[in-house]
């Protein structure tokens, strides 16, 4: 046992390990690197996984399980209500059309209504760990795509509890012998008493949460050990699952909840942070499962059958979605990107047809043909986004390169690039204009590119980190880059790119915080400029002065400090690798504010300032 | 050989035909230092340990600046109240700056008969610059007449290319050290020196 579990995992990693970095280099998203590592180490391939079948599934679904409770955790009923609208309008809109299109059309061809009710429903699922990962890699969590697309998936994760609630009423003949043995109690009930012990567990999951749960963790807490929560966080993620389990429901389900539940209490950012890590490696595995289970033999058995399932789910499904979010108000870009990002089935699916399969609604070989659809269309979203983005949008959508008035303005030609025109950027770019230095901006929200274009900017629309986009917007010839963009991961790449690509380029950098400016002096970074520094000095200043500070000598205090705190950042980061471990985010953060804190005591920059001192002068 | 530090303040130096002609390339001369004190400080926070060991490494300083309101542009003033500290530039333990020579080295919009009691600015140049004079002194420093340009609004090219060439006469001069200081010290300003000067 230990033996075989070893040497999967030598093969799952070594899988992500050899091709997320090839389809990072590709261009394509690790999303789609980890499918294809997982088609080729899957039976069809090399077979060095799967012939175990379904086992992999279920190793690999954990991290589905963990990536659910971080979403749980990540609910806060406050962010919930204000997105009330959104969720319940576009979510059931396009739950209930999908259900219905897909339910007429299995009807038509044949199957009885509960099959198709029940298959339609799991079809109308998109994929969150899919979605949420390569909306994250390009960072459209926060365009208006974005923020729909989360709207919808939320909508879904939550209709799986009724969902599964519901399954078992369609089971034809009421009663059913469990298929083959099956473990949980619950498979020989009828399906009015499962549906109410589904009720009542999910309940009782919440329940425990408030009760159990959040003192149990206060408990933990109050032992101070650091590992000790991480193993409380796995422990809870683990047993809520086999709990669930064992009653014969969701593991996915229960977990989501209990981070429902644990959204509420004040462990939520510890708890992120903590289980942060293990959802990135095991949603990792999730996804070469995935790829390893696609079952070529019955593609190749049933070829066109699997074809026009595929096709036929995804067009369906893109046509509903492309409709919910004209509704939406989505233009066209953000529209295509919403609609083929969610056009998949998801993970849930697996979850639902399994249980069909096992409430013996739809055949073995429908439920097995079913899955292998899902696993496809889950394979093809990521070419389809890439399709999109590449051939599509730049022909059909917002355009990438500014149409040029003359052709020896070919390129901006301007000689600042602003990459990323969100609060940080645009600010810069006004400041820029007021004073007569038009920039040129790289952007990848579609509607702010419209905008911004309408008022005269010269903005390319697209992925700044592709060497086509920077070119065109002219950085052979400017003399600045301003790296602007939100998510640090992104910006850091962009400057790799920049720096290889046009190393006579000034790189200007963005920096989040501390740890993002420690990130960039590694790699050689000067200019860098924390979001976090001149703004809270400015107002520290202002407080000074509201307690009574002469206003000069305010300003003097502020100005020293930001000059001190600069000097302490580039000492710091030279010693920062000395640290015998590497600890995480919320962590980090934390022994690193003491050990400024403790800096500050020793060497504190305005006790000294003894400028103007005429007292101390004539003494 | 003397090192020579130009301190210099102008707030407005990318308008300033004069200066900008008077200083192009000197920092490339042996032994010639400046020190553009408004791009250094555009916030008026002046380090003062950086000037303080520019100081110390060198013999000859100058204050360069436009005249503005018959003194120097704000900045120098605050340099020179921060820099030159009790203790260190003056005071009975304050001998850093002991022995080393200063000078003026300005520019006036106004010509130099105008510097006159019975004429519009009702003073000489040399009495509006009591006061960096009076500061010398104190830091025990050997202060120097002025070099001064005067008229600038008015200056044809090839005048100003003479300025120019007297300028870097004078940074040659202060290079090479050994000056007769004391005849030196007759002179209203030291253009007038300078163009008796045949060494």
């Amino acid at each position: 046992m230990n033996g075989i579990f070893l040497y999967d995992a030598l093969i799952y990693l070594t899988a992500a390990v050899v091709f997320v970095p090839i389809a990072k280099k590709l261009g394509m998203g690790s999303v789609l690197g980890y499918l294809l590592g997982g088609i080729i180490i899957g039976p069809f391939f090399l077979g060095f996984v799967g012939e175990e079948g379904k086992d992999i599934m279920h190793f690999a679904e954990f991290g589905v399980v963990i990536m659910l409770f971080l979403i749980g955790l990540e609910l806060e009923p406050a962010t919930l209500w204000r997105m009330r609208k959104l969720i319940l309008g576009t979510g059931a809109f396009q739950m209930g059309a999908t259900t219905l299109l897909c339910f007429a059309a299995l009807f038509l061809a044949g199957f009885s209504w509960q099959a198709a009710l029940a298959a339609g429903l799991a079809l109308a699922m998109s994929s969150t760990a899919i979605v949420t990962q390569t909306l994250r890699e390009k960072a459209l969590t926060k365009t208006e795509a974005g923020i729909s697309s989360f709207a919808v998936l939320l909508f879904q994760d939550i209709s799986v509890i009724p969902i599964l609630a519901l399954l078992p009423l369609l089971a034809v003949s009421g009663a059913h012998e469990p298929s083959g043995g099956d473990s949980s109690w619950m498979a020989g009930m009828t399906g009015w008493a499962q549906t109410a012990i589904l009720l009542v567990a999910a309940n009782a999951v919440v329940l425990a949460g408030r009760f159990v749960l959040v003192p149990f963790l206060r408990f933990i807490a109050r032992i101070r050990l650091r590992e000790l929560f991480t193993a409380a966080a796995l422990l809870i993620v683990i047993a809520t699952a086999d709990l669930m389990t064992l009653v014969g429901l969701s593991p996915a389900l229960g977990t989501f909840l209990a981070g429902v539940v644990l959204a509420n209490s004040e462990f939520r950012h510890e708890l992120e942070s903590d289980i942060e890590p293990f959802k990135g490696i095991l949603l990792g595995l999730f996804f070469i499962a995935v790829g390893a289970s696609i079952n070529f033999k019955l593609m190749i058995d049933n070829p066109l059958q699997i074809m026009v399932l595929v096709c036929g789910v995804i067009a369906v499904k893109s046509l509903v979605l492309y409709v919910t979010g004209k509704i939406a108000r989505l233009s066209f870009d953000q529209n295509m990107i919403f609609t083929l990002g969610l056009g998949q089935v998801g993970e849930f699916a697996f979850v639902l047809f399994a249980f069909i399969a096992q409430l013996q609604i739809l055949s073995t070989k429908w439920t097995d043909m079913m899955m292998g659809a899902t696993a496809i269309s889950m394979t093809i979203t990521p070419l389809l986004l890439l399709i999109n983005e590449r051939l599509i949008l730049p022909h059909f959508g917002t355009k990438e390169s500014v149409e040029t008035k003359s052709h020896d303005d070919i390129t901006g030609g301007n000689a600042v690039i602003i990459a990323g025109f969100g609060h940080f950027g645009s600010t810069i770019g006004r400041f820029l204009r007021a004073n007569g230095i038009t920039a040129t901006i790289l952007d990848n929200d579609s509607d702010r590119v419209e905008i911004l274009r309408k008022m005269g900017f010269t903005v390319f629309y697209g992925d700044a980190t592709r060497l086509d986009i920077l070119k065109s917007a002219g950085a052979d010839e400017a003399k600045a880059l301003i790296a602007a963009i939100d998510s640090p991961e992104i910006n850091l790449e962009l400057i790799d790119r920049v720096r290889k690509e046009f190393p006579k380029l000034e790189v200007m950098v963005r920096a989040k915080n501390r740890m993002d400016a420690y990130d960039l002096l590694d790699i050689g970074i000067e200019d860098i400029y924390r979001e976090s520094l001149d703004t809270s000095v400015r107002l520290g200043v202002d407080v000074l002065i509201k307690l009574g500070f002469r206003k000069y000598s305010a300003t003097r205090a502020g100005q020293n400090f930001i000059k001190y705190d600069e000097a302490a950042l580039r000492k710091l980061a030279a010693h920062r690798h000395d640290r015998e471990a590497y600890l995480f985010n919320t962590r980090e953060q934390i022994a690193l504010q003491e050990q400024l804190l403790a800096n500050d005591r020793e060497v504190s920059p305005n006790v000294h300032d003894d400028a103007w001192d005429g007292e101390r002068r004539e003494s | 050989m003397k090192n020579v530090l130009i301190l210099f303040a102008h707030p407005r130096f990318e308008k300033s035909k004069t200066n900008r002609a008077l200083l192009a390339g000197v920092d490339k001369l042996e032994g010639v230092t400046l020190n553009d004190l408004y791009e250094q400080y555009p916030d008026f926070n002046i380090d003062i340990e950086r000037e303080q060991e520019l100081l110390v490494r060198h013999d000859v300083i100058i204050w360069h600046y436009p005249l503005y309101m018959y003194s120097a542009p704000a900045l120098l003033k605050q340099w020179m109240d921060l820099v030159l500290e009790y203790g260190w530039a003056h005071g009975s333990r304050g001998n850093v700056l002991k022995d080393k020579i200063v000078l003026n080295a300005l520019t006036a919009g106004g010509a130099r008969a105008s510097y006159a009691a019975n004429q519009i600015n009702r003073f000489t140049l040399r009495e509006f610059l009591v006061p960096f004079e009076q500061t010398a002194t104190l830091c025990k420093m050997i202060y120097l007449p002025p070099f001064v340009v005067h008229g600038t609004h008015l200056l044809s090219d090839q005048q100003l290319a003479e300025y120019v060439t007297l300028f870097h006469k004078l940074l040659g001069r202060l290079a090479m050290g050994g000056l007769p200081l004391a005849s030196i010290r007759n002179y209203d300003y030291l253009n007038d020196w300078l163009l008796t000067d045949h060494g």
